[in-house]
């Protein structure tokens, strides 16, 4: 019987059996529950993930690709089957336009080299946001400097969120890329991408968006949100390290040379002329991480059966919840409070430094992130030198906001 | 609250962190360094003014947390009027103290050992140690910024 969808609400999220798949969560820290809230810098594993690298690596391990054996012919099974999953998850038009990588830093790197460089020209102009991690502005100012092209940054309001008005301006005839980040790491922003997207296509320029906050928090679908490029890594989808994916469409990634080259990226090698191997193996050169790609599989899939629409409405939730809780706490600033946010909160308190919350935090087993979250041009924007910043997943609860709450006072108090 | 806790933040830290001594440019001075520490981001500048040897004076701008804030302030407390070579063992003893280093033996370092719970707490002692890297590279006349990585 096929269900149609939209019947039913989005089940909602059993968290207590939720947490019971991931085994870091029943760690005691400094003899206290660990309560995670570091999600935007990496996720924990859900026992599947576990499991899947250890099974491969007790039972299928072999390099891909190459062997006639049976072990070799598994793994590459496992492998290519990985890509066929994270097309779906994305809803990418076929498998060839997943391009592994180590991660969101490199997929971007990646497009910055092939795709960029290439062809830009001193006059071009690269947009970014104001809000971007260094990772979706580093490259690009490489990339500027190589070419000749400029730099043009688009500003956010007070709230965090994008001037649309100023990106209607500043997108034009001279864009020929758009890099922007889906979510904002340090405010939790949501970027309107497929109103950049217009904007850009109007123009003739690709768009790259730098996924890394949203995959675990928004449903993805690149066709419909109709962008060029899409990077993410696997480790902030419940997944390894190691591990990241790079979508492009067909086109673009067909018209790319080669970044690095070696092994599995060619297709015949003469001293006199070396051809290259199609996308996606022209991008993978050398042995891949075959056990990272077959655990981000198994991540996704693990989501998959939750539901983002459920992890949505839980997260949702709990933004609401944190958001209420710590600001009703005397001296405390939230930082990014737009309309359209995921569940990120950045917040400062008066006269106790980000550094020093992060540390009263911990002895109390909670895990928070402090600094500047590799978005010092965020900071610097909203006059500050770092925030604290908690961060939530599908496996966190009520209870782990309270202890937030509880141990921001305790800082509060010690610092009084 | 944990004992550990408590060591780390100490009434005389605290004292330091809200009344920083010392905290401003000098007009004088003969040496001077930026540091920063690349994790959080935070920056100091300290300034001296040395003459025949001597640490006359000493002031800084900048800060941080409160064991960055406190430990800069203490510190230009404890090397104004020394002798540079005496300042460098300071900075030695210091150094020793905060990292753990050799079991953390070091000699009486008067109102700075209040800093000495900074060892149980390893991602803290770049925090500790910012503002004396950059005394250490002002005392160098190096021009370059200093960092804690």
């Amino acid at each position: 019987m096929k269900l149609e969808r939209g019947v039913f609400a989005p089940a909602a999220v059993d968290v207590d059996r939720v947490r019971a798949d991931f085994p870091i969560l029943a760690e005691r820290v400094n003899g206290r529950p660990l309560v995670y809230l570091d999600n935007g810098a990496t996720t924990q594993k859900p026992r599947v993930v576990i499991d899947a690298l250890a099974s491969y690596y007790e039972h299928d391990n072999a390099n891909v690709h190459r062997g006639v054996h049976t072990l070799s012919r598994r793994a590459t099974d496992a492998y290519d089957a990985a890509r066929v999953t994270v097309q779906r998850f994305v809803n990418a038009a076929s498998p060839d336009e997943i391009v592994f990588v180590r991660g969101t830093t490199e997929a971007i790197n990646l497009v910055a080299f092939s795709h960029a460089r290439p062809r830009l020209v001193p006059g071009d102009e690269i947009v970014v946001t104001a809000m971007e991690h260094h990772s979706n502005i580093v490259p690009w100012q490489l990339t500027c400097e190589a070419t000749g092209a400029k730099l043009v940054v688009i500003p956010i309001d007070d709230t965090g969120a994008l001037r649309m008005d100023r990106a209607e301006e500043l997108i034009g005839p001279r864009t020929r890329v758009v890099a922007v980040t889906h979510v904002s790491n340090a405010l939790g922003s949501i970027v309107p991408v497929a109103r950049i997207v217009e904007l850009a296509h109007r123009h003739g320029a690709v768009v790259l968006v730098d996924g890394a906050q949203a995959v675990s928090h928004v449903a993805v679908d690149v066709q419909a949100l109709g962008c060029d490029f899409y990077a993410f890594s696997g480790h902030k989808i419940f997944g390894p390290t190691g591990i990241g994916v790079l979508w492009g469409r067909a086109p673009l990634l067909a018209a790319m040379p080669p970044w690095q080259g070696g092994g599995d990226m060619i297709r015949t090698v003469a001293f006199e002329k070396t051809t290259y191997a199609d996308p996606p193996f022209r991008f993978e050169a050398g042995t891949p991480d075959i056990a990272g790609a077959i655990g981000l599989a198994v991540a996704l899939d693990y989501v998959a059966g939750i539901g983002l629409d459920a992890i949505a409405a839980h997260e949702e939730h709990l933004l609401a919840d944190a958001t209420q809780r710590l600001l009703a706490i005397p001296g405390l600033t939230i930082v990014g409070t737009a309309v359209d946010k995921a569940s990120i909160v950045s917040f400062t308190v008066d006269g106790i430094h980000p550094h020093d919350i992060g540390t009263v935090l911990d002895q109390e087993g909670v895990a928070i992130r402090a600094g500047h979250h590799c978005a010092m041009p965020v900071m610097k924007r909203f006059g500050i030198s770092g925030t604290a910043r908690a961060s939530f997943a599908l496996y966190n609860s009520r209870a782990d906001v309270d202890a937030l709450a509880a141990g921001i006072e305790s800082a509060r108090r010690l610092f009084a | 609250m944990s004992g550990d806790l408590r060591d780390l933040y100490q009434q005389l830290v605290f004292d330091h962190y809200k009344r920083p001594r010392n905290h401003h440019a000098l007009d004088d001075a003969t040496h001077h360094a930026e540091g920063h520490n690349p994790l959080c981001g935070d920056e100091v500048t300290v300034w001296l003014d040395v003459a025949d040897d001597v640490v006359r004076n000493v002031g800084f701008e900048g800060g941080g947390c409160a064991i960055a804030t406190a430990s800069a302030s203490l510190m230009t407390e404890a090397i104004k009027g020394r002798p540079v070579a005496e300042v460098q063992r300071i900075f030695d003893e210091f150094h020793r103290m905060v990292t753990g280093k050799e079991n953390g033996a070091h000699g009486d370092l008067g109102k700075l050992e209040v800093l000495a719970g900074v060892r149980e707490f390893p991602v803290r002692v770049k925090c500790a140690t910012l503002a004396w890297h950059t005394l250490h590279a002002a005392l160098e006349r190096e021009s370059k910024s200093v960092s804690t990585e």
